[in-house]
Order: structure tokens, then sequence, then C-alpha cells
């Protein structure tokens, strides 16, 4: 067991009246107007840009979009791997940028990150015992290689890498594509962390093997409630994975929608999500050439070093409206059920049906 | 659509690797029709790339046709691939045959502007009047929805991975060929990207007389763009039928596997469910039929005995020694 994170002890905070930060109303995770720019070449990419979102422990969020959208760099800033250049991020209340040593280890400890590539995330010089007895050892959570052993042992059955022993004394290289991810998600349980973030843990596996390490990590948030921060180009696998939590859908570093997983699949409101969901191609001959397809004015993609005014998605958007969209950047409002989007015209037509 | 454009039979494809003989094609026939589209899907390792290479002969120099046939068919005369000749071959490729490869990054020449790299491959194939090959740029540029003015004078690095995309298929059609492959067009390209290249597909479809031969992981693209599909697995064809067939009524359990477990964005959830097993070597495939380890519907046969392709419906082959007990 290792240290509680939910930092109720953490008494040494000018804010003594912080003795509820540990209840489920305070979000385990929280961006606060969060906007990340990096320099390039003395060009400024603007790479996320003033994302709110509160994610509560035991929840699953998907940040779905294409490339360039910010979704991975949110997660990094999730995870604490790299510093917003504006706003602050919390995790159970507290800045995470404004912790102590020992705080912000725990927090580190606490917000674990899968990456997207197991060939590059697992260091081939290392045995998967190696691998994963590192950090056991390392912050104490196992007194001694016996222990360490017994504990890789169970969490490499906890990801179906069965029987353990067959795989201890395995290089990555001598494992495929989706037991590398196994060890990857085995690896980040070992510190028995209250927030995962999986940056596209499923996308380099094969279709017969995705599933099983969709439904392996479906099991792990379901039995051990771990929080999840699933990141994904691919609205299906969203919405297979977070079909009980929510949907947030990013576009040039925004949030344009976010919502109740059923509601943004079945019901999405911004334009963007409508496209997304339209143009993809279903595995089912007779759904994919009879969906009605949303078209685009234009399919140019802005680049992240111009991006356009007012709504970044005016200049593709089959409902843009001049003098409105191109003007001013929509907030990111309610809409009802649950569901908060930043369009102009779709906060009109809401405004109009409420009046 | 009864005839036809191209003929692969019994073909088998070997290459050397470290620990042994690679059997990447192991006895593959099927035939295209004119003006078809048939999807070849598979996961990663089932030898489909390598089937697609050697379709146009572009297969590494380690590799060994071991066994086959590949008959090409054009107005009434047929050619035997495997027995052209350089000069032949060269003539086959790209003016009857043109394949557009996975990654289209990489296949543009990175310091020629688009243009030059039109002339160039016209040149190469006898065409000198550089006039009309221009104006069958600009006529194919704008088939694939880009700006031909502006994308003759850019380089490949100024456009982006679907406009490159677009331009290799451009290009591929520059000599009208009469069959064209596609190995992986929208991996890696983001979804609206992806959705132009399809439509930009069913277009050409639609408006020029070509085959069209895809190969792909991705079974929505097939369901999207195929007339009939073919299963790979461990380097054989274990199903093709029309993709309605394939999608609705396969009769092989590793198809009916595949299409369970691709999730669909419309309608409800229902449970995915997984193929258990991992994908199989093809230096030491398992005796038997290659799937067995992994199928629920193994016995002992399927262990002893390879299932041959056999007719399961009007036009739908399958090999499985239990094909009648496959329920979608």
């Amino acid at each position: 067991m290792m240290a509680d994170p939910s930092l109720r002890a953490g008494d040494t905070s000018p804010n003594g009246d912080r003795p509820n930060a540990a209840e489920p109303s305070t979000p385990i995770i929280e961006l606060d107007h969060v906007s990340r720019v990096f320099e390039q070449r003395r060009r400024r990419v603007k790479a996320v840009d003033d994302v709110s979102l509160a994610i509560q422990e035991g929840e699953v969020v998907c940040l779905v979009g294409e490339s360039g959208c910010g979704k991975t760099t949110t997660g990094k800033m999730i995870a604490g791997l790299i510093h917003p250049s504006a706003g602050e991020i919390r995790y159970a209340g507290r800045d995470i940028w404004a912790m102590g040593k020992a705080e912000f280890q725990r927090y580190r400890l606490a917000v674990q990150l899968i990456h997207q590539d197991p060939y590059a995330s697992l260091n081939p010089a290392h045995t998967v015992y190696g691998i994963m007895s590192a950090p056991l050892l390392q912050h104490g959570i196992a007194a001694n290689h016996r222990q360490a052993r017994e504990r890789v042992r169970d969490l490499l059955s906890t990801v179906d890498l069965t029987p353990p022993d067959d795989f201890l004394d395995k290089y990555p290289h001598q494992l495929s594509g989706g037991q590398r991810q196994r060890v990857s998600v085995a690896r980040a349980l070992t510190v028995s962390p209250k927030v995962i973030v999986a940056d596209e843990a499923v996308s380099m596996v094969d279709v017969s093997i995705r599933v099983s390490l969709l439904n392996m990590l479906t099991r792990l948030k379901r039995d051990l409630g771990v929080t999840f921060v699933f990141i994904t180009h691919d609205l299906a696998v969203a919405k297979h994975f977070a079909w009980e939590g929510r949907i947030a859908v990013m576009y040039l570093g925004r949030i344009i929608e976010v919502g109740r997983t059923p509601q943004v699949i079945n019901h999405p409101q911004h334009p963007y999500t409508r496209a997304l969901l339209s143009a993809i191609p279903e595995a089912d001959p007779r759904i994919t050439r009879t969906k009605e397809r949303l078209q685009l004015r234009s399919l140019d993609i802005p680049s992240l070093l111009n991006i356009p005014s007012g709504c970044s998605f005016h200049p593709r958007c089959p409902w843009f409206e001049e003098g409105l969209c191109e003007v001013s950047v929509p907030p990111l409002a309610d809409v009802g059920a649950d569901m908060r989007v930043a369009c102009h015209v779709v906060a009109r037509e809401r405004a109009k049906e409420a009046a | 659509m009864s005839d036809l454009a191209l003929l692969v039979e019994d073909l088998w494809v070997e290459y050397p690797a470290r620990r042994g003989v690679v059997k990447a094609v192991r006895g593959v026939t099927f035939e295209v029709h004119r003006g078809e589209t048939l999807a070849l899907i598979g996961e990663s390792g089932s030898g489909k790339t390598t089937l697609g290479l050697a379709l146009v002969r572009l297969l590494p120099k380690a590799a060994r046709i071991k066994r086959g046939r590949i008959m090409y068919y054009r107005n009434g005369t047929s050619q035997d691939i495997l027995a052209l000749n350089a000069e032949e071959l060269r003539r086959f490729r790209w003016q009857e045959c043109a394949m557009v490869f996975q990654g289209a990054q990489n296949a543009l020449n990175p310091v020629l502007r688009i243009e030059a790299q039109f002339l160039d491959t016209a040149r190469a194939h006898g065409l000198s009047d550089a006039n009309a090959v221009r104006e069958r740029a600009v006529e194919l540029l704008k088939m694939v929805q880009l700006d031909p003015q502006r994308v003759l004078h850019s380089f490949p690095h100024e456009l982006s991975g679907g406009m490159r995309q677009r331009v290799l298929i451009a290009l591929g059609l520059l000599l009208q060929p009469q069959v064209i492959i596609l190995d992986e067009p929208t991996t890696a390209l983001d979804i609206l990207t992806q959705r132009s290249i399809i439509e930009v597909l069913r277009r050409l479809r639609a408006q020029l007389d070509f085959s069209l031969i895809f190969i792909s992981h991705d079974l929505s693209l097939a369901a999207e763009l195929a007339d009939r599909v073919a299963t790979v697995y461990a380097g054989a064809i274990v199903e093709i039928g029309s993709v309605y067939d394939i999608f609705e009524r396969p009769r092989h359990p590793y198809t009916l596997a595949l299409t369970r477990s691709v999730p669909t964005v419309t309608g409800d959830m229902h449970p995915l469910a997984s193929i258990p097993g991992s994908p199989p070597d093809l230096i030491a495939p398992p005796l038997g039929c290659a799937f067995h380890p992994r199928c629920p519907l193994a016995t002992d046969q399927c262990k002893r005995e390879e299932p041959p392709l056999e007719r399961v419906g009007k036009e739908q082959m399958a090999a499985c020694w239990h094909w009648r007990e496959v329920n979608p």
C-alpha cells in the first residue's frame, strides 16, 4: 500500500481550511484555464488553449481529436510531465506546481502515464522483471527482491500475462506488441495509481489484440476503481471504453464539446463533432454506405502557427456565419443534457428553444 | 463484370530470415474482374503486403516466388507476369498496373516539385510531350480534389499527408493502368482526411475504368469501398466473397471474429469479442489449419489437415472444415 495521496495530512498548507479536500465533490484532477505554448524557432505554437475540465475520482474521460488537437499535450500536463504556460492544474484540489517536493512526488506516483508506443517506452536492455521491480524497490513498495517478485507476478496476472513466470525473464523484443503494452500497463500499476492517463494505448496493436487490451483496461477500471484519462483519435474506441463516462472533443488546442459519452456519440452538437462522426467509416457495409455525411467547406487543416480567428473551426464549418464566427471565440457553454459546446450557432439555437 | 483483369493461381512466396524461411504467401488463388474493387484484409504479418508486391514483381531481392501464376488480361490479350523480361516488366508496371505504397510521406522524391515527378514518371515510360503530360496531370489532380496550380509547383514537404496521398493516387493513374494496387491507403491519416481519400477513390472509380485492389488492416475501409473482400491469415486467403457475404454471412471463424472485434460508432453498445492467442508465426505456421490454435471450433482434424478453399455460397469461398457451424 502506498502513502495516501489525498493530501489530508498536508497541514503545512497555509489554507488550514481544506478538510474536505478528499471529498468526492473535489475533482481528483482539475484543469483550470490551462494553456500551453511551445516556442519553436521564434514561432509560437499554441498547443493547448484555455482548457478547463474537472475529472471526478473513478471517472473515465476520453480526450478525442485529430492529430495536433492538443490531446497528448493535455495528457502530459495532467501527468505533470510538462508545465502549463498559463492556468492551474490541480490534483485533489491542490495546484501541482505549487506542491512541495514530497507532495509532488506523491502526486507523480498517483498519476501514471501509459505511452502510445510500447516499443519506445520499455527499456530494451531490461527484463520484464527488471522493468517492473525498479519502481517497486525505488519507492519502497517492496522491501526486497523476493517481495518484488511476488508483486510483479500478481501484476502480470492482473494484465493477463499468464502464467507470469513465462514473462518475468523476457526482454521487450521477445514480446509481441500487445504483450508489451500489457507490460506498460502493469508497470504503471506497480505504484497503485489513482489516475491513469492512457495516450493512444491501443492504437498500435492489431484489431484482434486491441479488443482484449480494451477489455483488460475496462476490467482494471472496474476492479481497481482507477480514474482514467483515455486519449484517442478513434471515436469508436472512445465510445467503447468510456460509455459510462464522458468524452471531450478537442480541436486546435481547445475543447469544443464535452458531455456524457452516449450523448456525444448519438446526439453530437458541435458541427466538428458531427463532421467527425459522420466521416468515420464503419465496419458494416450497410451502415457505412448509407450514413449521412456532413460536408465541410474546406479540407485544409489550419496550421497551429496560424490558428484562424474567432472559432478556429470557422474556415471549415458548414454552419459558418460571417460577422459572428470569425469575430469572437465561442465559450464552452452549457446546452443542457449535461453537455457543453463551444459554438455560436448551437448556443443561439438552444437559447431560442429555451425562450 | 465477367471479364477478367487479373488472375492469381496457387502463388507461393518465401524469403529467408535468420530463424528460417518465412512462408509469407502460401498458395493464394484469386481473380479480379474489370472495374471491380477487391479488398485484401488481414492483420500485420499476415503476408498481405508481400502478396501486393508480388503482383507487380517488386518483391525484395531475397524473396522468392516458389510457385504459381499471375495472369494479366487486357483487350483480349493475356500476359504471364512471372515470365516477363526486364523491359516488358518495366512497361507492365505503371502502364498496366500501378501500386501506391504504404506511407505516402516517403514515396515521393523530396527534392522534386510535384510537376517534375509527373514529368519524370511519364518520361521513364516513353512519353516525351511535356505539355500533354502537364495537361493530364492537371486533369488528374482535379479528379483527386486538389488545386493543380498550387500543387504542381509545391515540394512534397509543403503538402499535408492527405494531399500527398492524393498526389500519389493521381500519379499512379497517369499512364491509365487497368489495375491499381493501394497498400494501406488511409492508414495514419486523420479521420476527415481519410474520408476525403475514400470519396476520391469512389469518384475515380465511377469516372475511370480500372480495377482496384487495396490492402488494409482496416475492416471499415473494406466495408466502405470494396465489391469483394478476401480475408488473409498466415499468408493464405481463408475466405473470399462479396462485401455483404463477408460482413453479414462470414463462413470462416477468423473472418467472423475479426468483424466482431471492431467497434462501430453508430448505434448502441454491444460487447466486442476478442480473439484469443496471438498471430501465427510464418516461419513455423501451425500444422493443419493455421488458425486452429485460436479457433473455438477446432477439432483434431483441424490440427492435422489444412482445409482447402471451397465454395460455401454462390460467390463465396472459405477454407474451414467446419464452415457450416460458423454462425454469425
